[in-house]
């Protein structure tokens, strides 16, 4: 393979592979911002990958009260899933359990998507007969009555077939300290650009995985040509002197954004520099058969 | 482009009935097609071209200089565009609207907006009775869109209103959103007696409170509700009055229990 060299941090001529997914945004608000992030975070636990999870779903960005329909503070939270089917049920499961539970929360649409999901339509039902549908203009709303006051929720949110997931760059350093250090950098880049989410802890993956494994019913297994304690013993993709390798995995509402995620990443990472940072950056691909998404690292350079 | 002008000409003898002259139906007309189009009500004939001076424009921006208590149906079923009356119109301003603005800067007899549909209407000066109803044996008044009136109103706003919302900024008469079965009707001062009467759903809103509340009306409570919060951020573009109104705690009556009991009359705290 190939390699490029930008500011003394290698770049492997190579690409990161991903698959179309389908994926909605939702906009959470509450009395104060950290209530407002306290749901979101809520909502968004445990949704890292869909392998596991059902759904991968982060917070996208922070909302100001003067960008949300109510005026309070808020944030906005994208969910991506393989199918419409999973995509509505985990949206339904998470909202009526982790948003409608967090105090003085209140949900809308965050997307004006192809086609609608249900919100608010399908949690009307806890009211009990006590829910109040509201419409003005083109815009509907449930009123639910809870313990304390009235849950606020959109009937419908957008969904969008456009999104594609698993972006990704995979961060090489000599340390797990300085790996770290420049995943960090990234991730901070990455959560910067709109209309995409990182979904592992803190925007970042340490175990990266394979398709697959020796043991049956098992679907994903280490990605051991990048473990650096197998490095002599498999066909590992490693050089002598790498230590630790941290990956970022990007979903997106769109291609174009998970490629600006990804430029966005790499810039960060050059700008940190291989002394105090990573020494190399490199992409997960599986061949590029699998999926119809493909980032070449050699054009997302700064 | 400049609009399409309905100069008034005299005193209309006899009730008009405006409601070809809408958007959607003079599209593509010629001066003389539509000053033939006939208006009388009465055995006498009357065409545009006896009572109003034309001056030709874009259909879609309909003006009327000088109004009368007379020009009924004025904006009937309006699907898109404009219409501007400069004066008063008479009964049924904006029946049957679907789509579209209509503007009266005078009063409006009673029946405007009635079955209304969607679109906006604003009215300058004050409605008549049964603003939004239906007419008689019809099942539902208002479907959609928003009315805003900037004086008061008779009796029955918001009749058997189904959905859309209606703001009154005056005073509105007796029964104001009887037999609502949903929908929002806002008042910013007073109501007359007995509003909500017999009301399914829906959701009435008074700034000063009623002359009396029917006893199936049940208090539930002042409350700064998120609901209304988010309404006067809808309804602020519409009517700055409205929207103060329901930013300050509101008392919730719900009722009205002679009916199924889930619509609400919300009362300002006038104190």
């Amino acid at each position: 393979m190939r390699v490029l060299t930008v500011k003394g941090v290698q770049v492997d001529d190579t690409f990161a592979e991903a698959f179309g997914m389908r994926a909605t945004a939702l906009i959470i608000t509450a009395d104060s911002a950290r209530w407002a992030r306290q749901a979101a975070l809520s909502m968004t636990g445990f949704a890292t990958s869909v392998i596991g999870c059902g759904c991968e779903a982060g917070i996208e960005r922070t909302l100001t009260s003067r960008q949300t329909p109510d005026g309070r503070p808020g944030v906005r939270v994208l969910l991506f899933a393989v199918s419409t089917g999973e995509l509505q049920k985990q949206l339904q499961a998470r909202v009526a359990q982790t948003v409608l539970t967090s105090a003085g929360s209140a949900c809308y649409a965050g997307l004006d998507g192809e086609e609608p999901l249900r919100l608010g339509n399908a949690l009307r039902y806890f009211g009990d007969g006590w829910q109040i549908s509201k419409r003005f203009g083109a815009r509907h709303y449930w009123r639910i009555p809870v313990m304390d006051g009235e849950f606020v929720c959109e009937a419908t949110t957008g969904l969008t077939k456009k999104a594609v997931g698993g972006g990704n760059l995979l961060i090489i350093g000599r340390t797990s300290q300085s790996t770290l250090a420049a995943a960090e950098a990234a991730a901070a880049a990455i959560a910067k650009v709109p209309d995409v989410i990182a979904p592992f802890p803190g925007g970042i993956v340490r175990s990266g995985s394979k398709v697959g494994s020796k043991y049956k019913g098992v679907p994903a297994s280490t990605n051991d040509a990048f473990c650096p304690t197998l490095r002599g013993a498999v066909k590992s993709a490693l050089n002598g002197d790498d230590g630790a390798v941290l990956e970022i995995v990007i979903d997106g509402l769109t291609s174009e954004a998970v490629a600006a995620a990804m430029r966005a990443g790499i810039a960060a990472i050059v700008k940190l520099g291989p002394k105090r940072g990573a020494t190399r950056i490199s992409a997960g691909n599986y061949g590029g058969k699998l999926g119809p998404h493909h980032y070449h690292l050699r054009d997302l350079l700064p | 482009m400049k609009p399409l002008v309905f100069s008034l000409r005299e005193r209309p003898s006899q009730r008009l009935d405006l409601s070809p002259l809408v958007p959607h139906q003079l599209a593509g007309k010629t001066t003389t097609a539509i000053e033939r189009i006939a208006l009388q009500t009465t055995r006498e004939r009357i065409s545009v071209g006896d009572i109003f001076r034309l001056r030709m424009g874009d259909a879609e921006h309909i003006r009327f200089d000088g109004g009368s208590e007379r020009f009924d149906r004025v904006g009937y079923a309006m699907t898109g565009g404009e219409i501007v009356a400069d004066g008063d119109v008479g009964v049924q301003a904006g029946r049957l609207m679907a789509g579209g603005r209509l503007a009266v800067r005078g009063d409006a007899g009673p029946w405007a907006a009635s079955g209304m549909k969607g679109g906006a209407i604003e009215i300058l000066g004050t409605a008549g009775d049964h603003l939004g109803g239906p007419l008689a044996g019809e099942i539902a008044g208002m479907r959609g869109g928003i009315v805003v009136v900037r004086g008061g109103t008779g009796a029955r706003a918001a009749d058997r209103m189904r959905r859309g919302t209606i703001i009154v900024e005056g005073e509105a008469g007796p029964y104001a959103g009887s037999r609502m079965i949903a929908g929002t009707l806002i008042v910013h001062r007073k109501a007359g007696p007995l509003p909500g009467y017999l009301m399914k759903r829906g959701s009435i809103v008074l700034g000063e409170g009623c002359s009396e509340l029917s006893p199936t009306f049940l208090d539930c409570g002042a409350h700064r509700l998120l609901a209304m919060r988010l309404w006067a951020g809808l309804v602020e573009p519409y009517s700055e009055r409205a929207a103060a109104l329901l930013r300050r705690p509101l008392r919730r009556f719900a009722g009205d229990m002679a009916v199924s009991g889930k619509g609400e009359v919300f009362v300002g705290n006038s104190s």
